[in-house]
């Protein structure tokens, strides 16, 4: 109990309770304010966790003191998890772990919602607006929770990263799906009190999360990360008007707001619509073989060595490296960062050109070099970084590939046609380190190895980055 | 009549928080879109109110126990390991002293691009 003589009404007061919340949602948007530059980002974060403390000890004033026992509970298991999970988890695995933290968060969502169900029998007595705003949230949640649980499975590579999908019938089934689920929340809240109708909104929901993202492809992983975080952060919202409480509403509906930012920015970096990405699969696998069949490309593939490399490099003035989700997968971030510091002894210019999409989540890239120590000011967005292509003497591309395409630009009838992408190929010169000539997540071509101008050093990002900076140290 | 106010009244904070997040989110840039995710995950953990709200609720029922333990649990994984996650991210973001030489090329390509922060 906290200090029982001091707990008098005032502060179980709803006016003094909202007044918390209230502060506590100001917190919330103050702290994100600051994240608009990485000079003021620490200190935002901390802003909002003070406003989350505020709204913690808000609630917990108000809190039935029979149970102290499962509040503690609760709390101890989340802390025993999300603490050693945040403190040691490697940046290269970060869209998973915001895949699961969405998931748990959607999963809060909907076992609220269902204890709420439980605690009113049914909904009885309960204002019908209430009634669907809690079965929105329990459905949503559903969803975000599976939905989650599968993206986080796919990144961690337990489930397989290619589209899984029933074919043509995929979207009958989600429709179904969504119908059911809809029928069975219409049902209660038309005063059906049935538990099992419950269980099977929430079970139609759950297998819609599963046949929504199953269906994906691991480069179309930044939308649906995106998507979800909006999903939870709705779900959120709409469980503060259940609840009537302001600061759920308000952290929610932001979240909400942020999570479809993202997924918009996501989906316009790939020129695709949500609806299409959705639908699962890259348009149809036969029309990408016959768009780049191998008879187009006149031109070889010319391989390179460390050792070429590392002279290309150390004679250029100006370089330029860009970063895709093969370097993320080769934990390659520090010995990118150790070739660039001995490039920068040797007064060459370098800074990194990062397109929006590429790695497996909104700014993955940026997290990863800055891990690795690179100078924020070093990192370029695509618009600021293509018009400076055309005077960079080498562009080194490392396991990044459809994001490179010119075919994105030149070939009208390719499936990433109109993609904006890192205009890569107007430098001077390129060099390509991959692992082998096996076409990215989209199954493309990239026509830009065939480009005279390229060369191609072939192997792990990480250790080829590591071998030229040996290299370049001997010259 | 009580309760249509308190709808409209909530559906009125829904819609402007809406704008608000809009307006504020869109500032965030793309650099730290990842840790931005992140701190959002952390701040939906605020659910956990939801699950603390109606543990005082619950009575009996030991299934109604457990669902709102796991609920406060999965509240509690967001807000703590949310918070500390991204505080982890941005502390590398910080500008950290630069070599003098690769310091004197990146302010002049700085200059352009300042106004960003």
């Amino acid at each position: 109990m906290i200090g029982a003589p001091l707990a008098t009404s005032f502060l179980q007061d709803r006016s003094f309770l909202d007044v918390l919340y209230i502060i506590a949602f100001g917190l919330f948007i103050q702290g994100l304010r600051g994240l608009s530059g990485p000079t003021t980002a620490v200190r935002g974060n901390r802003i909002a966790a003070v406003g989350m403390t505020i709204a913690v000890i808000a609630t917990l004033l108000n809190a039935n003191e029979g149970n102290w026992g499962l509040i503690v509970l609760g709390v101890a298991l989340g802390t025993a998890v999300g603490v050693p999970a945040a403190r040691q988890v490697k940046m290269t695995a970060m869209p998973q772990m915001v895949a699961l933290f969405n998931g748990v968060g959607g999963g809060a969502v909907f076992l609220i919602s269902w204890s709420e169900f439980r605690l009113t029998h049914g909904f009885s007595f309960t204002a019908t607006y209430i009634t669907i705003f809690s079965l929105f949230a329990a459905i949503v949640g559903s969803v975000s929770f599976w939905g989650s649980n599968i993206a986080f499975g796919k990144l961690q590579e337990i489930i397989p990263g290619r589209p899984i999908s029933f074919g043509s019938s995929q979207q009958i089934v989600n429709l179904v799906l969504l119908i059911l689920a809809l029928a069975a929340g219409v049902d209660i809240a038309g005063g059906s009190h049935s538990e099992s109708i419950f269980i099977g909104m929430l079970i139609c929901a759950a297998l819609l999360g599963n046949a929504v993202v199953l269906p994906i492809g691991g480069a179309d992983m930044p939308v649906v990360i995106s998507m979800l975080n909006a999903f939870t952060g709705l779900s959120a919202a709409a469980t503060g008007i259940a609840l009537n409480n302001p600061a759920l509403i308000v952290a929610g509906m932001i979240v909400g707001a942020s999570g479809s930012i993202l997924t918009n920015l996501m989906a316009t970096a790939m020129n695709r619509s949500i609806p299409a990405i959705i639908a699962g699969g890259f348009g149809g696998g036969g029309a990408v073989e016959g768009a780049s069949g191998a008879g187009e490309h006149a031109g070889t593939v010319r391989s390179t060595s460390a050792a070429d490399a590392a002279i290309q490099l150390a004679y250029a003035n100006r370089v330029v490296v860009v970063p895709g989700y093969g370097m993320a997968v080769a934990q390659a971030q520090h010995a990118v960062r150790e070739l660039t510091k001995a490039l920068e002894k040797r007064q060459v210019e370098v800074s990194y050109a990062i397109h929006p999409v590429a790695g497996r989540m909104p700014g993955h890239m940026n997290v990863l070099l800055a891990e690795a120590d690179v100078p924020y000011d070093q990192l370029r967005e695509m618009d600021d970084a293509n018009p400076e292509f055309s005077r960079t003497d080498v562009a080194l591309v490392i396991g990044a590939n459809d994001v490179t395409n010119p075919a994105a630009k030149n070939t009208p009838s390719s499936p990433i046609y109109g993609m904006p992408i890192l205009e890569v190929a107007d430098s001077h010169s390129v060099i390509v380190i991959k692992r082998s000539m096996n076409p990215g997540f989209a199954g493309i071509e990239n026509e830009l190895y065939y480009d005279p101008k390229t060369t191609m050093l072939f192997g792990d990002a990480k250790s080829a980055v590591s071998e030229i900076t040996a290299e370049l140290a001997q010259i | 009549m009580i309760i249509a106010s308190t709808l409209t009244t909530n559906l009125a904070i829904l819609v402007l928080a809406g704008f608000i997040g809009f307006v504020v989110i869109s500032k965030v840039p793309n650099t730290l879109h990842t840790p931005l995710m992140s701190g959002t995950n952390a701040i939906h953990g605020i659910v956990l109110l939801g699950g603390l709200l109606i543990v005082g609720l619950s009575g009996n029922g030991t299934f109604n126990k457990i669902i709102l333990v796991i609920a406060i649990a999965f509240g509690t994984i967001n807000v703590v390991g949310g918070f500390l996650v991204t505080d982890r991210m941005l502390e590398m973001f910080k500008v950290k002293p630069k070599p003098p030489a690769a310091a004197g090329k990146g302010k002049g390509e700085d200059d352009g691009k300042g106004k960003a922060s």
